[in-house]
């Protein structure tokens, strides 16, 4: 029975971390499925993890925090948009400015917002997420299997955590059963298509970076204001380059995408949970536990995967052409 | 008089100092085939993206039923009744047939409703238009004749009357592309108003009404076709008179250059594509390869010029050549003298975005007369470049330009230039006038010709059975990996080879 509670805990723990991985991997899907190539999920998470905790601290309202940070996180997106959709630049490049951007900016105004050392003041009450506890959760926590399973597992996470969840089905549904859907599709297979079937390439590419920049900034918020209190000097730790490897991994796919999120998630919480495994006198190291996640992702990434391809037109800016 | 289907009046459009298009008038009856030739380069697409809302004219008017009609867009142009096939289809691969039809003219929201609605109306088109496809299918899944029907499908799903098809045949085979013509054959019939563009006289002379001839920007003619013949169209295209027939006197066949016996080659998927056939090509003879693409031609070029292994026997000069590991490279060819003038210029023969000079040297870059030291002598390798640019009249005459500055033709006379200029003993050559303008046909057939009568060998592979009776001296068809058998060319006919073409066995020469 120990051993299932502590499964339980570290499926738990595994759903927390999974989630902002999930929304900047969705994120990154509705990006790249359009043709724009997003390495600055990193960035935009980083800056509205910042701005949501700042917001946050200042006016003691979380939800004025998310709406900063979403916020923050668009002015980003726009930034790579023009960037890459309406001057035609390159979309690394621009992601990597990005990226840039929002690590040296985010602790410079810290400093001289907080002058608490680029971090923002920890938040307390109404100033961070709380948990929402489903009803019954505790009363129910005492049948055996299904009672831990629903209050520990289930019940009694953030709201962005569920809003991260349903967004799994409904980008499966916005990608494959609506019009929107097709052509955002098609946009990054063939934009010659689209352009040509009378359908406005940039608006589509425009529509599919804001989306991407609305989902960095609840999942940077979530770093901010649910999973942690407050802000820290590059407190996204690389989350933004995992999520794309798991949008690599998952083949653009939404269900997939969250297969490999809670993949990374549950790497990261068992590096939590298990911070010294002792293997008979042979004491594996909290460093190398904690850097689990990290090699797995190298290790996706160096092909381990198969064969995935990202859609045709990726990292392409269109120019009409006859 | 019926009022035109479509009436242009005095279009220009100039790109920077280039006058693409130059006071351009145009009218074309409602239910007719109206040609539009040109040499590549005469502003035939660039006319064309005009009415598609590609491009914005700088001076003119467009009418469109007897009402002025701005097209601004390619929505514009599609609420016109304007429908456009273009030369490289603007589908999407990994959707199917009916996604693709349905893209840009959905009903709502969400995609159920337009599905079932598209399917409905597909059924009724292809009944009406005998046209064709599995809905259900992926375009990567089909062959490019049934991509274009989705092409012609998707515009006539967006109620277009006017349809314009840009080189349509360039990819197609003969018999696809019979089957099109047959089709707006149908589509003419309905009442709809056809604009193909193409270089292909016969095209023009076979299934059009009427012709308009480009030259350089402006439209030098418009005439009924029944009133015209392929040597004044040629004439009215290039501006002065074009040989359509390969002048050339009989081979005079040497001792044998090439022999090939039971070469098999196998793809990388490891399925056979040449099934041990034997062939001999001798010197000052030019021997073509006929056949539908896809049936071994490509492959037995690619382990000629060293780009592919196989297995069997080849012999240049009677010293056998290796089939595979060292030595069956395409430099050791090179080395052996055997030139290649590889099928795809744009993906094998070039580098695309090098200087016309740089793609001089590729395959000779180790050549002495480039080298100086350690460091490529560029000065001389220019001079040269200046030499074969003029000698085979390439267009613009600038070593500087990159190979996709120049238009089809003259990206071809520079790979024949590098090829021809080091007087091989075999020359490889594949398809050397796909997309290739008839100036530059004609000029590149000339070469292939002389160099023959210099008592060359020449290996020729070529989809377009035109090709394949005006330059060859024998005649073998391929088909699924075989040689089906050789013929000469005075003693067969297109029907004969097209028989051979499609498996029909005939008697081994």
């Amino acid at each position: 029975m120990e051993f299932f509670i502590t499964f339980i805990q570290v499926l738990d723990s595994t759903i927390r971390l999974a989630t902002p991985l999930l929304l900047a991997c969705l994120a990154g899907l509705y990006s790249e499925r359009a043709g724009i190539f997003d390495i600055g999920l990193e960035g935009k998470m980083l800056m509205a993890a910042f701005f949501s905790a700042a917001v946050a601290a200042v006016t003691g309202s979380v939800w004025l925090g998310l709406l900063a940070g979403i916020a923050s996180s668009l002015v980003l997106s726009g930034l790579h948009g023009l960037a890459s959709i309406t001057f035609r630049g390159n979309q690394l490049i621009s992601g990597v400015a990005i990226n840039f951007l929002a690590a040296g900016m985010t602790v410079l105004v810290a400093q001289s917002w907080f002058e608490q050392g680029g971090r923002t003041p920890s938040l307390f009450g109404g100033g961070r997420f709380t948990p929402i506890n489903f009803p019954f959760a505790e009363s129910l926590s005492g049948v055996p299997i299904i009672g831990p399973i629903y209050s520990e597992l289930l019940s009694g996470h953030s709201i962005l955590v569920y809003v991260a969840f349903l967004m799994v089905p409904a980008t499966w549904w916005i990608l494959y059963r609506t019009r929107f859907g097709l052509r955002l599709r098609a946009v990054g297979e063939n934009p010659a298509a689209v352009d040509t079937a009378g359908v406005s390439v940039v608006g589509l590419r425009y529509a599919a970076v804001a989306i991407c920049g609305v989902l960095c900034g609840i999942a940077g918020a979530y770093l901010a204001t649910a999973l942690q209190a407050g802000f820290v000097k590059d407190m996204t730790a690389g989350r933004g380059f995992i999520a794309l490897a798991a949008l690599i991994f998952a083949k653009w796919r939404p269900w997939h995408a969250m297969g490999a999120c809670l993949l990374f998630g549950l790497l990261q919480a068992i590096a939590l949970r298990f911070q010294n495994i002792d293997l008979g006198g042979v004491v594996i190291p909290v460093q190398a536990m904690d850097a689990l996640p990290y090699v797995l992702t190298v290790v996706i990434l160096a092909g381990f995967v198969g064969k995935a391809v990202p859609p045709r037109a990726g990292g392409e800016p269109y120019v009409k052409e006859r | 008089m019926t009022v035109p289907a479509i009436e242009l009046k005095g279009i220009s459009k100039a790109f920077g100092p280039v006058q693409a298009n130059k006071d351009i008038s145009i009218s074309v009856a409602p239910g007719t085939i109206h040609g539009i030739i040109g040499e590549n380069g005469a502003g035939k697409s660039t006319l064309m993206s005009i009415l598609y809302g590609f491009y914005k004219a700088d001076k003119g008017e467009i009418w469109i039923n007897g009402n002025k009609t701005d097209i601004p867009d390619s929505q514009a142009a599609i609420a016109a009744g304007i429908g456009m096939v273009f030369q490289h289809f603007k589908l999407v691969e990994n959707f199917t047939v009916l996604e693709n039809i349905v893209l840009g003219a959905e009903d709502g929201g969400l995609l159920a409703p337009s599905l079932s609605k598209a399917r409905k109306e597909l059924k009724a088109l292809e009944e009406e238009y005998e046209l064709f496809v599995d809905p259900d299918k992926r375009i990567d899944e089909i062959g490019v004749g049934m991509q274009q029907r989705v092409e012609i499908l998707k515009a006539l799903y967006r109620k277009a009357e006017i349809l314009i098809l840009d080189e349509p045949t360039g990819v197609l085979t003969p018999s696809e592309a019979d089957q099109l013509f047959r089709i707006l054959d149908r589509l003419r019939a309905e009442g709809k108003t056809i604009i193909v563009i193409t270089h292909k006289l016969r095209e023009i002379m076979e299934n059009t009404d009427t012709v308009s001839v480009m030259r350089r920007g402006q439209m030098t003619a418009t005439v009924k076709t029944a009133d015209t013949s392929p040597e004044e169209l040629a004439e009215l295209m290039v501006g002065r008179k074009v040989l359509l027939q390969v002048d050339k006197v009989p081979a005079q066949p040497g001792k044998p250059v090439l022999k090939i016996e039971k070469l098999s080659v196998f793809d990388s998927a490891g399925v056979e594509r040449v099934k041990g056939i034997d062939l001999t090509v001798r010197a000052g003879e030019i021997v073509g390869i006929a056949g539908v693409a896809g049936n071994g031609q490509s492959e037995l070029l690619e382990v000629l010029g060293g780009m592919r292994p196989g297995q069997g026997s080849i012999k240049l000069n009677g010293a056998p050549l290796a089939l595979s590991g060292p030595g069956s490279d395409g430099q050791a060819r090179r080395a052996q003298h055997i030139a290649h003038v590889p099928e795809d210029r744009q993906r094998e023969g070039l580098v695309m975005d090098f200087h016309a000079w740089e793609n001089v040297a590729f395959g000779y870059h180790r050549d002495p007369a480039y080298q100086s030291g350690i460091f490529m002598n560029n000065a001389a390798l220019r001079a040269d470049t200046e030499r074969k640019i003029e000698k085979f009249d390439v267009r613009p005459p600038d070593a500087w330009l990159t190979a996709k500055s120049f238009s089809g033709g003259n990206q071809q006379k520079i790979v024949v230039a590098r090829e021809i200029e080091r007087n091989p003993d075999l020359l490889l050559v594949g398809q050397p006038t796909r997309g290739v303008d008839i100036g530059a046909i004609e000029f590149i057939h000339k070469q292939i010709v002389a160099l023959r009568d210099q008592g060359k060998a020449i290996l020729l592979v070529s989809v377009e059975l035109e090709e394949i009776f005006s330059l060859s001296d024998r005649i073998a068809v391929m088909f699924d990996g075989h040689v089906m058998g050789e013929r000469l060319p005075h003693e067969t006919d297109e029907k004969e080879l097209g028989l051979l073409m499609a498996g029909v066995a005939g008697e081994a020469a």
